[in-house]
């Protein structure tokens, strides 16, 4: 392979022959690799042990999502919104209908929006349980943390199956309301999950909280200052662990979760340790909201009488619409000229915007702190590339 | 499935069992051993991923099958389960670990996206199906396919390479000198990969058209 | 928040500037405020900075391709029909130069209020397509930018980084462009139609020329 088509070509820092004589090793850790989260590359240029530059690669999971977009109708790009951020599709797709309503002005009944916030929380808790345990099988826990996190993962897959039909791209939301209404006995299951949880957060609590080699590992490692974060645009856990008190369910809103009482956990050290114990705590106000959303439920319609679907153009106009989504704030840029398809479509990936700072956060680490640091921040490939 | 023969008559098989010697033939051993601990890369790309993460988990245990060693390493694993979408960007590195697995090697295709694109067909940067560059052995539908299709294929799997022969004209590729193991590695082009598919193992299938203009393939 | 009161705001606090308040006539009432390329970096850092305003978090950098189109207007004219002077409805074209756009959407983390969207737009879309980066204002512009860099071919100016971030950097084209064309793929569909069906047929006629008298998929 020619030097030009070499993929370290883009570096052009070669090593030194300086004082000391010290080499630099230019590095590729991923795309295949066991802990980068998917297909995710980054170029490190490494001092001995030490991060002296990162720069990470995207784009080998960019599948044109917003190029099809724009030859599909607004609902046909429901199911593609699935797979973004492919772990928690049904708050994909409440920030794509909460757009399109934004958009068309669609008014959402009572009992989708309870449907919603139920649904939208219990994919919640299944992703942030599922980054722990992953961010620990990472850091070398050979997988029981992970196998108690998919243990929980399952038992809410198996309500969203028997709710949409399918456990991962369930394709639940419509403009104007919910697809699908709960089977019986589905709200009976669903408490029955959720009054379990707590079970399972103090059991993940006392295994990891003050385990002396995660805290050894994380506490003061990645440490994200708070300007800098206001600065980098990192929304979400990742924001809140360093003090960024902005949780768009708060600011905006949207939906009704004015209704719900829930606190915001902030971190103060901004480190890996902040956002893990965020999310952590994220949890449990998750279920809190969960359990005041299963008791107040109401009866009714579950998508917009006045809404029709077929023949669907909203006027010509744009915008912005954004939700807290688990991995931070997931927006929807809808540009409409009056066709039934949209004439621009952006996805605004927190786990993208997120990843903007990674370099800030390792250098001067060691190569393991990479892994523990690339962990915290919580990204996924479909979401990052689209 | 064709039954297995132990070149041994069947009567004098259980009479010697009876005395505690078992006999098989060389075959059956090599392929049992082979079939009860596949080693698969470590190599998710996107949402199937999860699904197979999924499958080696307490539920839908695959450790139960031999295969719970996922390898980090190409050169320690004989199993690639391409899941996910292949996309141009990736499609080298794909094919350049495919090199790097020792034989014998089989590639299983999970999700829509690694057979033929998937959703993401009309795509700029996506490979429409991972047949173009390296032989798949297993193709498995669904988007994304649910962790039982996964073990399902994995038996099927099994019972492939239980079917192989030693000697002869089917033998796999391995055991066969002429046969390539390593394939062509596309390059980055200005527009799209090259080569754009490999035309040795993949031939584009010819929509059969009628006369008056519409399309009849799939008729015969 | 009033978008008429931040611009005269940012009018007169930022000499030399001139907004334009694009109106967004959907329900959903998010306007706009359109800066040209010179005051931009200006504009922006009085957003960031100004008292009231703070807005401090960039949260989303979208990149719009308008290709040039005709515009046809239906014009009265005086004209001599026969020998007598009339007046002729006459359809008047007018080509619109196209161009590419950039929509940045401000919140701010500090007083909770937002969105407010800013936009520029390029000269045109084949050499003067370059726009003053804003990432040293705000860092979250930093992918972003190099991501419509990747996709439309904006040229930002006074970006750290300038590279291709999702399509390999050999790659010379800028795919989310409207008059993009896919490669030939050879993609197969079992009730094909439109472009694919049109592509399929020609494969076919090729293949028959390379190969006549033989019939079936291979």
């Amino acid at each position: 392979m020619s030097t030009a088509t070499h993929p370290t070509a883009h570096f052009d820092l070669q090593p030194t022959d300086g004082p000391g004589k010290e080499q630099l090793l230019e590095l590729s850790m991923g795309p295949q690799h066991p802990s980068t989260h998917g297909v995710f590359r980054m170029k490190v240029v490494l001092d001995g042990e030490r991060v002296v530059r990162l720069k990470p690669v995207f784009g080998y999971l960019h599948r044109n999502h917003e190029k099809i977009a724009e030859s599909e109708t607004y609902l046909g790009s429901m199911p593609y919104t699935d797979r973004l951020d492919y772990m928690c599709s049904i708050t994909n797709n409440w920030a794509y209908a909460l757009a399109v309503e934004k958009l068309a002005g669609i008014q959402v009944p009572e009992r989708a929006e309870y449907l919603r916030v139920i649904t939208g929380e219990l994919t919640r808790l299944q992703n942030h349980a599922c980054l722990i345990g992953f961010l620990m099988q990472d850091m070398g826990s050979s997988g029981t943390p992970l196998m108690y996190a998919f243990r929980e993962r399952e038992k809410i897959l198996d309500l969203f199956e028997s709710l949409t039909g399918a456990r991962m791209m369930c394709n639940y939301m419509r403009f104007g309301g919910c697809r699908v209404d709960l089977p019986a006995g589905w709200l009976d299951q669903a408490k029955k999950v959720v009054a379990d949880f707590p079970r399972f957060l103090d059991e993940y609590e006392q295994l990891l909280v003050s385990n002396e080699i995660l805290m050894d590992r994380t506490q003061d490692v990645g440490v994200l200052s708070r300007e800098l974060a206001v600065s980098a645009g990192i929304s979400g856990p990742m924001a809140r662990a360093s003090g960024v008190d902005y949780d768009i369910r708060k600011v905006d809103r949207y939906s009704i979760y004015d209704r719900f009482t829930f606190r915001v956990p902030l971190g103060s050290h901004g480190d890996v340790y902040d956002r893990f114990m965020v999310r952590l705590l994220e949890m449990r106000e998750s279920v809190s909201i969960l359990e005041q959303a299963m008791r107040d439920i109401p009866s009714g319609p579950i998508v917009d009488p006045k809404m029709k679907i077929r023949g669907f153009r909203p006027k010509p106009g744009e915008a912005y619409g954004r939700i807290e989504a688990p991995k931070g704030e997931l927006g929807f840029y809808l540009v409409s000229d009056g066709s039934p398809n949209p004439y621009r479509y952006r996805v605004r990936p927190p786990s993208l915007i997120n990843l903007t700072v990674l370099e800030d956060l390792c250098v001067g680490r060691n190569v393991a702190d990479i892994v523990a640091i690339l962990g915290s921040i919580d990204i996924v490939l479909g979401e990052v590339d689209r | 499935m064709q039954p297995r023969t132990s070149g041994v008559d069947e009567k004098l098989k259980n009479e010697l069992s009876k005395q505690g010697i078992f006999t098989t033939t060389l075959q059956n051993l090599y392929n049992w051993g082979r079939t009860n601990s596949i080693w698969p890369l470590n190599f998710g790309l996107a949402c199937c991923a999860i699904e197979m993460i999924a499958t080696t988990m307490a539920r839908y245990d695959m450790a139960r099958f031999g295969a719970e060693v996922f390898r980090p390493s190409p050169r320690q694993a004989d199993l690639m389960i391409v899941a996910g979408t292949v996309t141009k960007k990736m499609a080298p590195l794909v094919v350049r670990l495919y090199n790097q697995m020792p034989e014998p090697k089989y590639v299983i295709s999970m999700g829509a996206c690694a057979i033929s694109g998937g959703p993401f067909k009309q795509g700029y940067n996506v490979l429409k199906g991972i047949d173009r560059f390296i032989p798949v052995d297993i193709y498995i539908p669904g988007c994304p396919p649910r962790p039982e299709a996964l073990l399902d294929a994995f038996m099927e799997l099994q019972k492939k390479i239980d079917e192989q022969t030693l000697t002869g004209e089917k033998r796999p590729r391995h055991l066969n000198a002429g046969e390539p193991s390593e394939f062509v590695v596309p390059r980055y082009g200005a527009h799209d990969l090259e080569p754009t598919k490999n035309p040795n193992l993949w031939k584009a299938p010819l929509v059969q058209i009628s006369q008056a203009g519409t399309d009849e393939s799939g008729s015969h | 928040m009033n978008l008429e009161a931040i611009k005269s705001e940012i009018e007169a606090n930022v000499p030399g500037c001139r907004l334009e308040l694009v109106a967004n006539p959907s329900p959903s009432g998010q306007h706009s405020l359109r800066t040209g390329a010179e005051h931009a970096v200006a504009v922006a850092v009085y957003l960031r900075d100004a008292e009231d305003l703070r807005f401090d978090f960039c949260s989303n950098v979208t990149g719009i391709d308008w290709p040039s189109r005709e515009v046809s207007q239906k014009v009265k004219v005086r004209k001599l029909v026969d020998g007598v002077e009339q007046e002729v409805e006459e359809v008047r074209k007018t080509a619109l130069p196209g161009t590419l756009e950039v929509v940045y959407h401000l919140f701010s983390v500090e007083k909770k209020h937002g969105p407010i969207s800013l936009r520029m737009s390029t000269i045109d879309r084949d050499a003067n397509v370059h726009l003053p980066s804003l990432t040293p204002v705000w860092r979250s512009a930093e992918l972003q930018e190099r991501e419509i860099f990747d996709l439309f071919g904006v040229v930002f100016d006074g970006h750290p980084d300038l590279r291709r971030l999702l399509m390999w950097p050999d790659f010379t084209d800028h795919p989310m462009r409207r008059d993009y064309v896919d490669p030939d793929d050879y993609e197969y569909e079992p009730t094909a139609h439109d472009e694919v069906l049109r592509r399929a047929q020609q494969h076919r006629s090729e293949a028959d020329e390379e190969h006549p008298g033989e019939a079936g998929e291979r």
